[in-house]
């Protein structure tokens, strides 16, 4: 491991900051370290290597802890210049020569003669992949955006029609007048509904682009590093689990300082919820009772709330367990975790469809309600929902308000679902279904 | 049977009206029927020697029809042709897995759809199997 030589190099010069911040002579501090003031000299210009017990003795004079003579606190302006370095050249694309790779072994040199310059690079190697996460999120959309994905339908299907219904007018030669009409009709049709398709991409479009300029928001940072982890922290489960700031000090994606006051509230949660119901234990009842959190929090002698948690923040690949997805709002109805599944459309920023059991949750509190959903989108989709709201944290008292949190699991439905399903979408905006009756704003899409 | 009759699950009416008009001159029966939650219903009613199935789907989609059709035993060896978008991988992975005859991606050459049921709709020789998706009309 190179790291701890590496930053070592630098240690004379903090001695010697610390020794001038002291107004301490080198003779002073030689004398106390018990070694010559040439040598200290030698040392403070980074010249001689300081072994573990001269440290000692340095720090201890200067009155600090050794690992802030070894360490400093360039350690984090370090980490960026190794991302910038490694960031630099993708050695797939082109084979580095060894004469303009960077310095690798110099960068306390660096650091030490330029450390305006070290500051600026490790300040845009930051930028940098802050707006890489950003176009990974555009395009993460492009794939997803139930509008767009819509769009492209309403687009192909006009094209179809005109494709086969032209290509009958100039193939059929001996085609009778009330066809060529019925179908000279039908080019008619789709060629308006083809322009309107392309005006209301346009538009969106249009608005997107007006509507998000910024970097992601806390939440999504918080999300995003959490999809990184397959939404299990496996830390946690572990006998002697960690503090939640240990495992934020690792995360480069929590960039903001309020995506990292979100995620340590978070993963005090998720702590709490693992050491509450150890993973071995829930898995096998899991087994017994299959995916059904009332079942499951009945066995367990545990809460609603912490059953679903877990159950959405299961190691993936477990044998019978399906994907599950979790959201949570707040009182006053805002998402405040997405957990997402495939197929189940999130809204990103707006507000959620008032129709999903979430809601109904929210103004029935502590009431298990089963909803089968049919989500709008592309492909009709079903998903077995689970709402549940109780006030949120620790037993209520009679001072202060009591905060409510609704939940809703969402797992796929059962095979060849025949019973009453609850039509929903993500949000209005992006939502085809026209005769809502929850719809609050118009959709962007063209109704059918 | 005499006639050769096809069930065409499809919700866009004009596309369902000009495939009607290009297999019927082929000498195919053509029904149509526009919503996805009636489909199998009308599969099991009418017995047709193939169905070609729309994926997008108002009330259910193609590939919940389709799972339904394979898992029922006196329909499971209907040949199925899925139309889905072109360039959509996933959607084809998904009809593939689901088990599909065989695919056409929109928009397609009139040409093609003919030319893709009567390949899966052929009587085989020697056997009822159904000829797989990778036999038959690759995305054409």
């Amino acid at each position: 491991m190179a790291r701890p030589s590496l930053r070592s190099a630098l240690t004379g010069t903090r001695v010697r900051e610390r020794r001038t911040a002291l107004r301490l002579k080198q003779a002073e501090l030689a004398r106390m370290a018990g070694i010559s003031a040439a040598y200290l000299n030698l040392i403070e210009h980074n010249r001689r290597r300081v072994s573990e017990p001269l440290l000692e003795a340095l720090a201890a004079a200067l009155g600090v802890e050794p690992e802030t003579l070894s360490e400093g606190a360039e350690g984090a302006l370090f980490e960026g210049l190794r991302e910038a370095a490694a960031a630099a050249e993708p050695p797939e694309i082109r084979p580095v020569a060894a004469d303009e790779a960077p310095e690798l072994e110099r960068i306390e040199e660096f650091v030490g003669r330029f450390p305006g310059w070290a500051r600026v690079l490790a300040a845009r190697q930051a930028r940098v992949a802050a707006l890489e996460r950003v176009v990974e999120g555009y395009s993460e959309r492009m794939a997803q955006d139930p509008f767009l994905l819509d769009s492209l339908h309403e687009v192909l299907s006009a094209v179809t029609s005109l494709r086969s219904t032209a290509a009958i007018l100039v193939e059929t030669e001996d085609i009778e007048p009330e066809w060529q009409a019925r179908f000279l009709q039908t080019i008619a049709e789709e060629s308006l509904r083809l322009s309107a398709s392309a005006e209301g991409l346009v538009q969106y479009l249009d608005e997107m682009e007006a509507a998000e300029t910024g970097l992601s928001s806390p939440l999504e940072q918080l999300e995003s590093w959490l999809s990184g982890r397959g939404w299990h922290i496996a830390e946690f489960e572990r006998p002697d689990p960690p503090a939640p700031e240990a495992l934020i000090a690792h995360a480069p994606e929590l960039a903001s300082s309020a995506a990292r006051e979100l995620a340590r509230v978070y993963l005090a949660q998720a702590r709490a919820d693992a050491k509450a119901l150890p993973l071995k234990p829930f898995v096998l009842t899991l087994a017994e009772t299959g995916p059904e959190p009332g079942r499951l929090a009945a066995r367990l002698g545990a809460p609603i709330a912490p059953v679903f948690r877990r159950l959405a923040t299961l190691p993936a690949g477990l044998p019978g367990v399906p994907p599950i997805g979790l959201v949570v709002c707040d009182g006053s109805g805002t998402l405040v975790l997405r957990r997402p599944v495939p197929g189940f459309a999130l809204p990103r920023s707006s507000a959620a469809c008032p129709l999903w059991p979430l809601y109904e949750a929210l103004s029935r509190p502590m009431q298990p309600i089963r909803t089968v959903v049919d989500m709008a989108g592309r492909l009709p989709q079903r998903f077995l929902t689970y709402a549940f709201a109780a006030p949120r944290g620790a037993a209520p008292t009679f001072e202060g308000p009591v905060l409510m949190e609704a939940m809703m699991l969402i797992l796929p439905a059962p095979a060849r679902t025949e019973a009453a399903e609850r039509a929903v979408g993500a949000s209005c905006r992006v939502c085809p279904r026209a005769a809502c009756p929850g719809r609050r704003e118009p959709s962007l899409l063209s109704e059918r | 049977m005499a006639e050769k009759q096809v069930l065409l699950v499809e919700d866009e009416p004009n596309i369902a009206e000009a495939i009607r008009f290009i297999l019927s001159r082929a000498g195919w029966a053509v029904a149509i029927e526009g919503n996805g939650a009636a489909a199998l219903g009308r599969i099991a009613a009418m017995r047709p020697r193939a169905v070609i199935l729309d994926l997008m789907l108002p009330g259910r989609s193609g590939l919940e029809i389709l799972a339904d059709l394979r898992a029922d035993r006196d329909l499971a060896a209907t040949p199925v042709l899925m139309l889905t978008a072109r360039g959509q991988g996933r959607d084809r992975e998904a009809v593939e897995r689901a088990g599909a005859t065989a695919f056409l991606a929109k928009p397609f050459a009139n040409a093609d759809v003919l030319a893709a049921l009567e390949a899966i709709a052929a009587p085989l020789a020697g056997g009822g199997a159904v000829p797989t998706a990778a036999a038959v009309a690759r995305g054409a």
